[in-house]
């Protein structure tokens, strides 16, 4: 027979410091990640014949090969990031915030809009990116506070509901497309502001200042490859956020009424707090840090704007912030690794032109060992012996 | 101290002979995670008695039973049945061995009749044969002294109904080994009086009868044998004709305690809550409080009984602030300078902030009193964390609070950071006792403050409730148990069906008179 049950302690730390414990959770973690590059590596050979180091190899070198790439992976992880701080406070409120694509669409339709209409009117560029942020931030509220509104009055679900706000704001876009199309009957919107590159994040240090420094100096190389890269600012803005989202929810009064009101209402009204209040507040702020994620994406990522735009991410948000449980620091960890592998897949697909469903199977893989290890983590199995006889009848 | 178990008890351990054992079971043990819930218990039952299981809560009472039953599969250890080795591995194989048992919460489905909940999962042919059903439910209410309608809808029940409902399910399933889960917590004593009739009969039809209980009088009236549990350990049985309350206690406890509690005449007595004509509507349309109007005095306890369910969670939420009340109901407090203000139709927020100072301790402590995710520091911070314009929480005062309350009422846990809900039933209850008394408050409510509690800190509880009613606060105190009551309270306001049918002066009334005002209001009985 077997059984299982929630573990409390490893058997190797019985009654330890709950670290160590940790500790070991983490070396189990670290444990199913190499297994699944083990399965992975048997699936390619087994698939393709390919040396699977080699194309572990392929994989890193796609992903740090080039400053450039590196740069491309710290873009996506700090929006991947972005997304997943913003639908922390939510839920840790249990307010099942599934609709982090929608609001990412809509904070980027915004920010799309100011790009588009204010590009040509010669605002200082600081200027213009604090009025794109603001924007995409409102947008996101929105849609964040609209959900939030019938669940404190009408007790509706969540869930539904802000999933449903998904499919408003692919709808809104792909009425916008048309709209703001260029060239003319590419049914897309192009690189908006192209020429001017009004509204595009700038590099700290554009490249003719650069190019004066002495290119014999020591940190020439370094400025290059630091301020003189357009994404620094996409790390700096979401820095900002992981900060912010971790003593908010740690140690600010607004972040204990979340904490409280998410374990029991009941509870939450016998503290005398207005529960409507912080179930509405706290998905203003969870829509708008996802709206300041459409707002990297356009105005730090892509320079355009699609149904495409917020690209799963928001979903991919919600698998990261509960593997991190909330805590905002492990999930910088957790969306690096998430996205090294989605970049890493697509260097490996085009490296050995395999179809681009190989790198979904690869990361599906890993996922599937990462996830699985939290049983083993959260639960212990015991086989117990010859004590399964049936009931005599 | 607890090392010290008292031997005279334990040397007095007999086996009365009554044939082979109906059941056997030897060296049973169950773990959950850390928790041993039973080591190596070995309990014999008998044909054709009735046996008291004693222990406090979390001795592993319900845990041995529920193994018996089928609904946890032992560790380790051997039941048999009959002389038989077997394995029960769910509440059928349970059946088929006629063990059955009646669970504390009733496991009866609310739109069926009861005839459709005594054949509910049982095999049988396509179509519902209800008439012999109903034929065979008669035949055992007849036989056993039962009074059931097979027709009637569980959503229609009294708890008392439904408590012979199940009994009469499990008997119709041919049960001969009967286990009844704490049977008298939801009865008054004219119920149990009924029920106990019902057991006797039964016993003299040869069934065997386990009862779980920590209620001693309980033990001494109804059973022939009685065996202790003491956490998680088989203590010993003796013949219920040679022992007495405080032996039983003793061997219980693993100590020698005093089963008398304290009762200081009231003094410097004023009045503190004056409740005129309060009714409750609840959010589904039922009434749960009826023009119910008293006044409760600082310096006195004021103790509330009623069946479950009469309206005396309703009674205290609204006071906090928690519970709409309905026009025309007035709730005016006075505090201990004589400032008075009203509280009806004021949120929690406004009533801290008019300066009231009351205490509650909720029925349902983790999922309204506390946060069990959140640590016993935090927890602290339930009443506070508003004070102060930092947008940061202040934590130095709740963690020293905290250490202050752990270490004045003795809470076992490994630290102050330790959430809330991996301590013990008792324990979670001192951080919430402590916790509320901590303010000073003026009015002190608390609902079923010592249910799960080991007597230990029950009596905790009431030396608290004894201080806080000399220090001058009011305290109400919704209790379950007419015994404590009794000897407790200074005044008894019984509830019945959400109306008041009188308040009593505890030192005087009856456990008797008590009982009966708790079924009738007091214009039924003129009428009858």
């Amino acid at each position: 027979m077997i059984h299982i049950s929630k573990r409390v302690d490893f058997t190797l730390f019985k009654g330890k410091a709950a670290w160590m414990n940790r500790f070991i959770g983490w070396g189990i973690r670290l444990l199913a990640v190499a297994l699944s590059l083990v399965v992975c590596g048997v699936l390619i050979y087994a698939l393709t014949k390919l040396n699977p180091v080699k194309v572990y190899a392929v994989m890193a070198n796609g992903v740090f090969g080039t400053t450039r790439r590196v740069w491309a992976w710290l873009r996506d992880l700090a929006l991947l990031l972005c997304i997943s701080v913003g639908l922390a406070p939510a839920f840790k409120m249990r307010f099942w915030n599934i609709g982090a694509e929608g609001q990412v669409l809509v904070g980027g339709i915004a920010t799309a809009a100011c790009m588009i209409y204010m590009g040509g009117m010669n605002i200082p560029t600081p200027l213009l990116l604090l009025i794109m942020a603001a924007t995409s931030i409102v947008a996101g509220a929105i849609w964040g506070i609209i959900p939030a509104l019938f669940k404190a009055r009408w007790n509706t679900n969540e869930t539904l509901f802000t999933l449903m706000m998904n499919y408003i704001a692919i709808q809104l876009t792909s009425y916008f497309i048309p709209k703001w199309e260029h060239p003319k009957g590419s049914n897309t919107v192009g690189l908006i502001n192209a020429g001017t590159q009004a509204g595009w994040f700038p590099s700290f240090m554009s490249k003719e200042a650069l190019a004066k420094l002495d290119p014999n100096a020591w940190y020439t190389g370094l400025l290059k490859n630091t301020v003189g890269q357009p994404y620094l600012l996409n790390v700096l803005i979401v820095i900002a956020i992981v900060l912010f989202m971790f003593f908010y929810l740690k140690k600010s009064k607004h972040g204990y009424e979340i904490a409280v009101v998410g374990q029991s209402e009941n509870t939450a009204r016998y503290a005398a707090m207005n529960v409507k209040k912080v179930i509405v507040r706290t998905m203003t702020l969870s829509g708008a840090i996802c709206g300041l994620g459409g707002f990297l994406a356009v105005a730090g990522a892509d320079h355009t704007i699609s149904a495409a735009t917020a690209g799963g991410r928001g979903f991919v948000a919600i698998i990261v912030a509960w593997l991190a449980k909330f805590n905002t620091f492990v999930m910088i960890l957790i969306s690096a690794v998430l996205v090294f592998l989605e970049k890493g897949a697509i260097a490996i697909a085009s490296e050995f032109s395999l179809s681009n469903d190989v790198s979904h199977i690869i990361k599906g893989i890993i996922l599937f060992f990462i996830l699985g290890s939290e049983f083993f983590i959260n639960y212990q199995i015991k086989f117990t012996g010859k004590s399964g006889r049936r009931a005599d009848k | 101290m607890e090392e010290k178990t008292n031997v005279t008890a334990e040397k007095k351990k007999v086996t009365i002979p009554r044939g082979d054992p109906a059941v056997e079971m030897i060296g049973i043990t169950k773990t959950f995670g850390s928790i041993v819930a039973n080591s190596s218990v070995s309990l014999s039952i008998y044909h054709g008695e009735i046996l008291s299981l004693l222990g406090e809560n979390g001795s592993g009472k319900t845990t041995l039973m529920n193994m018996l039953s089928g609904i946890y599969f032992p560790d380790a250890g051997t039941i048999k049945v009959n002389g038989k080795a077997v394995s029960i591995r769910s509440p059928k194989d349970a059946y088929d061995l006629h063990i059955g048992m009646i669970h504390q919460h009733f496991k009866l489905v609310g739109l069926l009749t009861a005839a459709e909940n005594i054949m509910l999962g049982l095999k049988g042919k396509f179509v519902l044969d209800l008439k012999s059903v109903r034929k065979a439910v008669r035949d055992i209410c007849e036989k056993y002294g039962f009074d059931i309608d097979p027709d009637k809808k569980v959503y229609d029940m009294s708890v008392s109904e439904k408590q012979t409902l199940e009994i009469v399910k499990v008997l119709y399933r041919g049960a001969d080994i009967l286990i009844l889960d704490e049977p008298t917590a939801v009865l008054t004593p004219q119920e149990t009086q009924r029920l106990f009739g019902i057991i006797r009969n039964m016993k003299a039809d040869g069934k065997s009868i386990v009862i779980i209980t920590h209620k001693l009088h309980e033990v001494m009236a109804v059973s022939d044998r009685v065996a202790v549990l003491r956490k998680g350990v088989y203590i010993g049985d003796l013949a219920t004709k040679d022992t007495n309350p405080q032996q039983l206690t003793d061997m219980m406890v693993g100590r020698a305690v005093s089963l008398n509690i304290e009762r200081p005449e009231p003094e410097n007595i004023r009045e503190c809550l004056k409740v005129e004509n309060l009714s409750v509507v609840d959010s589904e349309g039922v009434t749960k409080l009826q023009d119910v109007s008293f006044t409760a005095y600082g310096g006195e306890i004021l103790g509330v009984a009623g069946v479950s369910g009469s309206g005396q969670k309703e009674l205290l939420e609204a006071v906090a602030g928690l519970q709409p009340a309905k026009p025309g109901s007035s709730i005016v407090f006075t505090d201990m300078d004589g400032k008075t203000s009203s509280l009806i139709g004021k949120t929690p927020m406004e009533i801290k902030k008019l300066g009231v100072h009351l205490a509650f301790v909720p029925e349902d402590r983790l999922g309204m009193g506390l946060v069990g995710d959140l640590d016993i520091a935090d927890n602290m911070l339930i009443r506070t964390y508003t004070e102060g314009n930092s947008v940061f929480v202040d934590m130095k005062r709740p963690r020293k609070l905290a250490q202050e309350i752990v270490k004045e009422f003795e809470v076992v846990t490994p630290g102050i950071t330790t959430p809330v809900r991996k301590l013990s039933g008792g324990n979670v209850q001192k951080v919430l006792v402590g916790r509320e008394i901590s303010g000073n408050p003026s009015l002190m409510m608390s609902a079923y403050a010592v249910r799960g509690l080991d007597i230990n800190t029950s009596y905790t509880i009431y030396r608290l409730m004894n201080e806080q009613k000399k220090r001058g606060a009011a305290v109400i105190y919704v209790g379950e148990d007419l015994d404590v009551l009794l000897e407790l309270c200074d005044r008894i306001l019984v509830l019945c069906a959400g109306r008041i049918s009188g308040i009593v002066d505890g030192r005087k009334t009856t456990k008797e008179e008590v009982g009966l005002m708790m079924t009738h209001l007091p214009s039924e009985e003129a009428q009858a």
